[in-house]
């Protein structure tokens, strides 16, 4: 078994001319976090589904835990949790009482199902209202029970669609947590879709950035960030410096380019900002001309999806031909 | 086998510790056929004088008919619980896990089934108190209960089944609408066959309801024609089979829909 989930061009079209998944591969690892990030009806949920067993692909191929999703959907269903992104929780029934059916509908004896919906209402810090119907739930309560839900028969790959959407700082932050010590003490392979940047930036190794269907840039975050080839290097000195003298420092230096110089002020680009700072700095030394304040800005994940997708992820969200509503897509299109 | 068993079992006790939840609802559903019971019964308490009615008195023949026709009425509504499986994600969550997908039916059917089979039980209490009495005894009671749970059983399959195919609780209300009507009527629930007119006697023959009401008031007799009860209550075990398939075929192909 090469990959904890595989997926190979996949397409799914839907009623409407809609195609919702338009020839999408994604691969994922144990021990991994691939993040599906996407704006609106980019076809993060139509993958999981596939993936899940709960949609056929109208073409392509896809296997979970080495198990193929269409020919062997019931090994799968062994080996996977699912948060949806929607919360499939039963609202008028307890935590509980939620978690320990799931148990039993993956087969677990009584007591051992009990005690390990006790173990998870530990962990999600839900013990309090393990009784309570779910109904009366926080919104971060009632994500967390999801995710508890997921995990309730020890799966080796997750799926989570937007687990954190509607959750409040706090929320997000520990659920942060949660998820990526999922990864890394558990070793799940996992893959969680999201429209924050700066959740994928923070959780997944992995990137995947879907437009329309198709995954159009992938590799580590660092990675895409550094492909835009140019973090911005500004330095400051206390007066302004020869600029003859700077310029023929910078200019033996390889990868450092587009220097504009202005009074005391300078700013460059160089292809891995981090570690041309110390040479720039030394060459500058050398060349007697000392900086005062040196910053590197790291290109954001936004700038690596406006250069992907062609429009600013903000812009792409809220653009109407993106709606989450189906009707409103197979009239735009 | 032994996995749709144990399915069954756990999807069927979440339906049922949510029916416990809200014990009001069963009792509410009773109100209508109080209704009609004691409205039928009093204005159509003469109609045993017409020559060849052959019955005793209205009553007697009136509970069977409230009974089936509560169950067709009680479960045409069944879809509505699945569009709030589907609307709640539950559905969803049901269908990733390896739980098989006729035990997801299934616990719908044993559900349906046990509610109708109570208020069956109270309808007949109810009419006893109000004077109808059962010369078939405990043995023709059964089979009523039986029959009623059955012809429930079919309408709740083809509820389910629109609420699967078309996810669209209009749909459902439109089927309780037009069939509940028709369906009784057009059968031997309040008129005796050989005084309706001849082509509602026809259809009546094809209707399933009619199958219910002859197997069970073929049982209730005081001397029970049983080839009768094994002829029409065979028609609507087979019925009821095959709508239950048509709905586990419904939920795949809801699974392939969405
Ligand atoms: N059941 C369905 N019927 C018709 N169209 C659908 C259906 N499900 C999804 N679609 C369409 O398929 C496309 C992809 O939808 P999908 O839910 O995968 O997007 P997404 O990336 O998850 O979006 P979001 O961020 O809003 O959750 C959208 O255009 C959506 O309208
Ligand atoms: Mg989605």
């Amino acid at each position: 078994m090469a990959h904890a989930i595989e997926a190979d061009r996949l397409v799914k079209h839907y009623p409407g001319d809609v195609r919702a998944l338009d020839g999408l591969s994604v691969t994922v690892g144990r021990g991994e976090i691939l993040g599906l990030l996407g704006p609106n009806g980019a076809g993060k949920s139509t993958t999981v589904k596939i993936l899940t067993t709960l949609v056929r692909p109208d073409a392509g191929t896809a296997s979970v835990a080495g198990h193929d999703v269409l020919r062997r959907p019931g090994r799968v269903r062994r080996a996977i949790g699912v948060v949806a992104q929607q919360s499939g929780a039963d609202p008028g029934a307890g935590g509980r009482a939620n978690l320990v059916l799931q148990a039993r509908l993956h087969g677990m004896g009584g007591a051992d199902a009990r005690r390990r919906a006790d173990e998870l209402l530990d962990r999600f810090g839900l013990r309090d209202a393990a009784a309570r119907p779910v109904k009366t739930y926080s919104g971060g309560m009632r994500r967390r029970l999801d995710v508890a839900l997921g995990l309730v028969h020890r799966p080796q790959v997750l799926f989570l669609d937007e687990p954190t959407t509607g959750l409040d700082p706090e929320a997000r932050a520990s659920m942060w947590a949660e998820i990526a010590r999922l990864a890394g003490d558990d070793a799940l392979a996992i893959l969680l879709t999201t429209h924050y940047l700066d959740e994928a930036d923070r959780l997944a190794g992995r990137l995947a950035i879907v437009d329309r269907g198709r995954v159009v840039a992938e590799g580590t975050p660092d990675a895409l960030k550094g492909e835009l080839r140019g973090d911005a290097v500004h330095l400051e000195w206390g007066e302004a410096p020869d600029e003859a003298r700077v310029r023929a420092a910078l200019g033996r230096l390889p990868g450092v380019r587009d220097v504009v110089l202005d009074g005391p002020r300078l700013s460059a680009r160089a292809d891995d900002g981090a570690s041309a700072v110390p040479a720039v700095l030394a060459a500058l030394d050398q060349a007697g001309a000392p900086v005062a304040a040196a910053t590197v800005a790291r290109p954001s994940l936004d700038d690596v999806y406006l250069r992907y997708a062609g429009r600013r992820f903000a812009q792409a969200d809220a653009a109407p031909d993106a709606a989450p509503e189906p009707a409103a897509i197979g009239g735009a299109r | 086998m032994s996995g749709l068993l144990t399915g069954t079992w756990w999807m069927t006790q979440r339906r049922l510790s949510a029916l416990a939840r809200t014990p009001a609802v069963l009792v509410m559903t009773l109100v209508q056929p109080m209704i009609w019971l004691f409205l039928f019964g009093e204005l159509f308490k003469r109609v045993v004088e017409l020559p060849g009615f052959g019955a005793p008195s209205y009553l007697d023949y009136l509970v069977p008919g409230v009974v089936v026709m509560n169950a067709v009425s009680l479960n045409s509504f069944a879809g509505m619980a699945t569009m709030d499986e589907i609307e709640r994600g539950t559905m969803n969550r049901f269908l990733v896990t390896p739980v098989r997908r006729s035990a997801i039916t299934n616990a719908g059917v044993v559900e349906q089934a046990l509610s109708t089979a109570f208020q069956s039980l109270v309808i007949i209490a109810l009419g006893w108190a109000a004077g109808a009495r059962y010369p078939g005894g405990a043995g023709g009671l059964a089979v009523l209960v039986a029959a009623s749970v059955l012809v429930g059983v079919v309408l709740a399959a083809l509820s389910n089944t629109l609420a699967l195919l078309l996810r669209d609780r209009n749909t459902i209300i439109g089927l309780n609408v037009m069939l509940l009507l028709p369906l009784t009527f057009l059968s031997s629930a309040f008129m005796a066959k050989g005084l309706m007119p001849a082509w509602i006697r026809h259809v009546a023959a094809f209707n399933p309801v009619s199958w219910a009401l002859d197997a069970g008031r073929a049982a209730m007799a005081g001397d029970p024609d049983w080839g009768s009860v094994a002829l029409h209550g065979g028609w609507l075990l087979a019925l009821t089979v095959l709508t239950i398939a048509l709905a586990v075929s419904s939920l795949r192909s809801y699974q392939r829909s969405q």
